[in-house]
């Protein structure tokens, strides 16, 4: 019987299934972090339960870690986070990677790096954002700290089985145009809810065409969908991204791997619950306007009227949304002034990313009313980076340069865009006050957030030279 | 946690549609170690102003609505962080339901670890609820066990679907994890396979 991947994946870790019961599902990697672990480590301990597999689990400290100098923690209860999951690791017996070990990084970061992610896995981390695992051919979820608990005790799931969604991006993708602008649109045109219940399957010319990295941006923003999960299948771009990875099978036994993780790509012929497309020649460097990631537009365009839509509700949740954010309605997105640039996230803040940044600021210099940070999103990043002299490029252009971790992007560090200012962000929410109380949050590209640093202003990176004017 | 089955309250309308777990519970009351003591900080930037003083245009500042135990809102309820805060905080303020047309996978999940119910309702029917309930307090009677929604005012009765294993987990109150300890042995054979 020809299966999607999701099928495949999700079949095999099916421990029992049981009329009028979700499924039993096992869990291959557990991801961990300081926010979200604590209550259920202390979960385990009042109920004299052990961690069933400290080998499957690993963990890192990413949310609260400061950026300008690790050494001091300034704020005691996020100190107090970081030491109970030094703790609590060390009691349970779990890998950590903590605030300066080499290996620290956003924990979607570290995974892939590390060769922790692997096809056909499935994997869940108390984080929304653990979909980018997807990438790979990987079933991976965020759970909340109830099911944290779970499967350190139990390394399972009770899980219904999800629907299936294809999202096809047919065509090729115009010059400037990212992963990043793929994703934003995608939710533009088909709402932050259409995944409920589904996991989504990228899939079409535009996608097989993208590097790992960048397919990672599209699955990490498929949870602003709505969705379960996103993942694409694999093919050989995946094997040679891993093929040598710490984790990874050596030898003979990577070739038979590698073999294996193939043949989960989705059968030729296979039926989704419901299939969206998408064509790439339609899409433009993104920019969001509004308060959920799927208020955007490409740069072209202008924040919409309350008479484009029909329903008053609508009509009130842009009215909302535009008051919050300080814009008037048809205001073009070019004409938006920025104050605040940050580079940064589990969406974009790997090195391929920190490349298409530095290609658009070197030689130029980062706007004086505006003030731009890079956060590259683990330490081997940042030492990758550092090795091609990506911290000089943009040190000289007057981004400061920053150590690894969730930072700005959700702002419980002391990286925070004050009251009322306006960030050109490179993460994957522009919710409320998400980047700081009464922060205004756009989220774009890397390449997108470095031109807007340089100009003060959006702009379109399809017409760098106007960067010189 | 608590088991739950009838609950009669007024509603509180919160006619929103796409609340996220950021509105919910903000990121700077995360850095707690315990799993109590959030009500305080639910929708706490709705609640109150950079000073620290009360919105008087939130529903949840309107004295009409106090000590409510069901929460109503529109479409997309929970979206956003996984955050299980949001629950926690939802419960210690001290709702038990909330009812929407639809919520995002994680929070409704988190809902049920934590002994709340979440009820989907017909478009339709919530939009009347949060006209109605915001003109006039509505009283609600929720019955788990009979699958209902019934409102005192019109008398209307409606029903809602809930899937079976996450109505009995509700209705007893059961600890999740000592329930999936007696599939050890399948677990164990599981892993068994796995590892051939």
């Amino acid at each position: 019987m020809v299966k999607t991947i999701i099928e495949k994946v999700w079949d095999r870790h099916v421990v029992t299934e049981e009329e009028g019961k979700p499924d039993l599902l096992y869990i291959d990697l557990h991801l961990l972090h300081e926010v979200t672990s604590p209550q259920a480590f202390e979960g385990l301990r009042l109920a004299g339960r052990k961690v069933r597999r400290p080998e499957r689990c690993y963990a890192t400290m990413d949310h609260n870690v400061p950026t300008r100098n690790i050494k001091t923690v300034s704020d005691p209860t996020a100190l107090k986070q970081m030491t109970t999951l030094e703790k609590n690791c060390k009691e349970f017996g779990i890998e950590l990677a903590h605030m300066t070990h080499p290996d620290q990084g956003i924990v979607h970061i570290i995974g892939p790096e590390l060769g922790l992610t692997q096809p056909g896995r499935t994997i869940v981390c108390g984080d929304s954002h653990t979909s980018t695992h997807g990438a790979f051919g990987a079933i991976a979820f965020g759970i909340g700290t109830s099911e944290v608990e779970h499967v350190l005790s139990t390394q399972t799931l009770w899980q219904n089985r999800p629907k299936t969604m294809e999202v096809k991006i047919f065509g090729e993708l115009g010059t400037g145009v990212t992963a990043k602008d793929v994703i934003l649109a995608v939710i533009a045109k088909f709402g932050i809810d259409v995944g409920t219940g589904h996991i989504i399957e990228f899939t079409g010319e535009a996608i097989r065409n993208l590097s790992m990295e960048e397919r990672m941006t599209i699955c990490n923003m498929s949870i602003e969908a709505g969705a379960k999960a996103g993942m694409i299948s694999p093919d050989e771009t995946t094997v040679e991204y891993l093929r040598g990875r710490r984790h990874v099978p050596e030898g003979e036994a990577f070739e038979v791997a590698a073999a294996e993780w193939l043949a989960l790509a989705t059968d030729e012929g296979a039926v989704y619950d419901t299939t969206l497309t998408l064509d790439a020649a339609d899409i433009e460097p993104f920019v969001t306007w509004g308060t959920n990631p799927a208020m955007g537009t490409g740069i072209s365009g202008h924040v919409p009227y309350a008479s484009d839509y029909a329903s008053s509700s609508d009509k009130e949740a842009l009215k909302k949304a535009i008051t919050y954010m300080g814009l008037e309605e048809g205001m073009r997105l070019s004409d938006i002034p920025i104050q605040h640039v940050f580079i940064g996230s589990c969406t974009n803040a790997r090195l391929s990313d920190l490349r298409a940044a530095a290609a658009i600021v070197e030689g130029q210099h980062v706007h004086p009313s505006v003030t731009a940070i890079v956060v590259p999103g683990s330490r081997s990043v940042k030492r990758l980076a550092e090795q091609e002299g990506l911290d000089e490029v943009f040190k000289v252009a007057g981004f400061e340069w920053r150590e690894s971790g969730c930072s700005m992007c959700l702002a419980m560090n002391d990286d925070v865009v004050p009251a009322g200012e306006r960030c050109a962000s490179t993460s994957n929410r522009n919710f409320e006050g998400r980047q700081g109380t009464g922060a205004r949050t756009h989220l774009v590209s890397p390449a997108m957030a470095a031109a807007a640093a340089i100009a003060g202003r959006f702009t379109d990176i399809r017409k760098v030279p106007v960067l010189q004017d | 946690m608590e088991p739950i089955n009838v609950v009669t309250s007024i509603m509180t309308p919160l006619d929103r549609k796409n609340v996220d777990t950021d509105q919910i519970i903000s990121k700077e009351f995360l850095k707690r170690i315990e799993r109590t003591g959030f009500g305080k900080y639910l929708f706490y930037h709705w609640r109150f102003d950079r000073e620290g003083k009360a919105n008087t245009d939130f529903v949840l500042n309107d004295s009409r609505f106090e000590g409510s135990q069901i929460l109503v809102a529109d479409e997309n309820f929970g979206c956003g962080s996984s955050r299980e805060h949001a629950p926690w905080a939802i419960l210690d303020y001290g709702f038990r339901v909330v009812i929407a047309p639809g919520f995002a996978d994680i929070f409704h999940n988190n809902c049920f670890k934590n002994g709340i119910l979440p009820i989907r309702l017909a478009q339709s029917e919530i939009d009347s609820l949060l006209a109605d309930g915001q003109k006039t307090p509505v009283k609600l009677t929720v019955d788990l066990e009979q699958q209902t929604v019934t409102r005192e005012d019109t008398g209307a009765n409606l029903r809602f679907e809930i899937d079976p294993y996450s109505r009995q987990m509700l209705l007893n109150g059961w600890d999740e994890i000592s329930l999936t300890f007696q599939y050890e042995e399948q677990i164990a054979a599981y892993e068994e396979r796995m590892a051939r």
